[in-house]
């Protein structure tokens, strides 16, 4: 009961912005919009909504790891490929039938997990940081969209889940959840909705527990010096490892979840454009908190979307160009900056000024 | 018995030979001073004593268990702390979090925000604890970072440099806040320049030049010392 209390407070704290009763009944609201929002669309506009959820998951994890944390990683998409793949080759070896598919989900996103903590290891126990740190996780997504580049063969094949190079791997099976009187199977509408705005929900709250737990406190301290929080006597390289490897494991999520959607991954996944629009989605929301990270991505991938239609070549110019006028104008974040814009309007209005 | 031993240290960087076979016994509960002009190889010490760097050849001793081959943060849980020269604090940080992460490790819950207040009221920061520290003066950011030194309750305190920048009140106050702490038994071993300071506080002065030893006594016999007024001067090369 008192270690309940001690989370929910949790909620708050110096490393998330929005606090208090104002911005929980916010909250609150949103989020029932959002549990009848399914039930007022149409079901292609609500699978749609599915896929900007899908990617939230991995900015989350960029939020973590490069905002947060300091370590600017283009490796998220790797692990985000490795899970998508993993999903696809366990189940199509393996099938639906009891509820194997949730396995295959778990399994897939300790797989991505399994990986960061050997690339992990590698990295901060070998004190790789700043763009180093960058240069080794491009490295490593890049030769694994070149491998899976060339896997069109019939030789690359793992049971019977074929790779097959750009062609891509397809027809895994959607989520199902057993169900006594017939299994529920969760297609890429209302079903899978409510799956992953639950999980969204989860995950938001969950990072914003931790990240203002004691360990989010000597994440940011990592950030700012991490000298200075070696000398107080932090082992920082096992901060570093395991914010990475929860952070690999949100990307895998996303990865995991994208498959599942699409019922289809292919290596242009994990390619150069997949591990750049991250990091755009996350610098343009503000990086350094959760909750503009969430509003940012989600912001951003509706816009790039409605572009697309036009031309996906001039929306990718776009995305270029808000990147950099991002950089330019409000470094922390065009969603960060407006919401400590609010938020400063409501104090000066709260004191009566 | 001494409380630190550093036996025939050794550290260069290509040809260029930072400490040179220094051999330094810190006693417990004394505050020792280590000065010498610019480049006589203080800050590399201190840098080799905390474990950031690895001597070629050498060995540190802490209360009689060697230490060379520890990293940084292990040699903080046996007792260490330092004050970096440039002031470490977490810039972007509240001045408050920041004692927050120096202290969490020993503290939890109520207990823990009554040590911050503690020691906010102690460095007199009270009134800036909200305050990002990145924004406060270089004297403040000295006492803060001092304050998180000091929160780990380290046998020995390192201080490379504590009163750079600081008034002579400041100085002067900062004197008086070693000598309690070193009144409540916390050794400490302090880099500094400020001859005022040094004779406030030391009770061992050792100098420190082109990597070696070169004297080592009470702060009046230091200054009696024709050779230290030399090295000081630039004439002890040839």
């Amino acid at each position: 009961m008192n270690s309940m209390r001690i989370l929910l407070r949790r909620l708050e704290g110096p490393q998330t912005v929005g606090r208090g009763p104002a911005f929980w009944s916010l909250f609150v609201l949103v989020l029932a919009g959002a549990c009848v929002y399914p039930l007022v669309a149409d079901g292609y506009t609500v699978g749609n909504t599915v896929y900007f959820f899908v990617w939230v998951f991995i900015a989350l994890s960029l939020c973590l790891i490069w905002g947060y944390g300091g370590s600017l990683s283009f490796g998220q998409t790797a692990f985000f490929g490795i899970a998508g793949y993993g999903y696809g080759i366990l189940t199509l070896n393996f099938g639906a039938a009891y509820g194997f598919t949730l396995v295959a989900l778990l399994l897939a996103v300790g797989i991505a997990a399994f990986f960061a903590l050997l690339l992990g290891y590698f990295m901060f126990f070998g004190r790789i940081a700043g763009v180093f740190l960058g240069i080794v996780t491009l490295a490593v997504t890049l030769t694994l969209e070149r491998f899976m580049a060339q896997t069109a063969g019939p030789e690359w094949h793992i049971g019977v889940a074929r790779l097959n190079g750009f062609n891509g791997m397809s027809a895994m099976p959607p989520l199902t959840i057993p169900w006594p009187g017939g299994d529920i199977v969760l297609f890429a509408d209302i079903g899978l909705y409510y799956l992953v705005l639950g999980l969204l929900v989860f995950v938001y709250l969950g990072l914003r527990i931790l990240m203002n737990s004691a360990f989010g406190n000597v994440i940011v301290a990592i950030r700012e010096n991490p000298e200075r929080a070696e000398m107080l006597g932090y082992d920082i390289r096992k901060y570093q490892l395991i914010t990475f490897i929860i952070g690999a494991a949100l990307a895998g999520l996303s990865g995991v979840l994208y498959t599942v959607w699409g019922q289809y991954i292919t290596p242009s996944s994990m390619g150069m454009t997949a591990a750049a629009l991250p990091l755009i989605w996350v610098a343009v929301g503000g990086r350094s908190d959760l909750t503009s990270t969430l509003i940012g991505t989600l912001l951003v991938l509706a816009a790039f979307q409605a572009l697309t239609i036009y031309g996906s070549q001039y929306a990718l110019v776009f995305m270029g160009v808000l990147l950099v006028l991002t950089v330019l104008i409000a470094p922390n974040g065009l969603v960060l900056g407006a919401m400590n814009l609010l938020s400063r309007f409501g104090m000066r209005k709260a004191e009566g000024k | 018995m001494a409380l630190l031993e550093l036996r025939r240290l050794n550290k260069h960087f290509g040809g260029l030979h930072v400490t040179n076979s220094v051999d330094l016994a810190l006693d417990a509960g004394e505050i020792h001073c280590l000065i010498g002009p610019n480049g006589a190889g203080k800050s590399t010490l201190f840098r080799l004593i905390l474990g950031e760097y690895h001597p070629g050849s050498g060995d540190i001793y802490f209360a009689g268990e060697n230490i060379t081959p520890l990293k940084s943060f292990a040699r903080i849980h046996r007792g260490l702390s330092v004050k970096f020269q440039v002031p470490g604090v977490f810039k972007g940080l509240s001045v408050r979090q920041n004692l927050e992460i120096a202290l969490q490790s020993r503290h939890r819950g109520v207990g823990l925000e009554r040590e911050i207040d503690g020691l906010l009221s102690f460095l007199g920061l009270a009134a800036e604890q909200w305050q990002t520290a990145g924004n406060l003066s270089h004297g403040q950011k000295q006492w803060l970072e001092i304050g998180m030194a000091i929160s780990l309750k380290p046998r020995l305190l390192l201080l490379d440099e504590p009163t750079a920048g600081m008034s002579p009140e400041e100085t002067y106050q900062t004197g008086e806040m070693v000598q309690r702490l070193n009144a409540e038994g916390m050794t400490v071993l302090a880099i500094e320049h400020d001859m005022a300071f040094v004779r406030q506080v030391a009770q061992r002065v050792t100098v420190l030049h082109l990597g070696q030893v070169f004297a080592q006594g009470s702060i009046d016999q230091i200054v009696a010392d024709e050779r230290v007024a030399a090295i000081y001067l630039g004439q002890a090369h040839g």
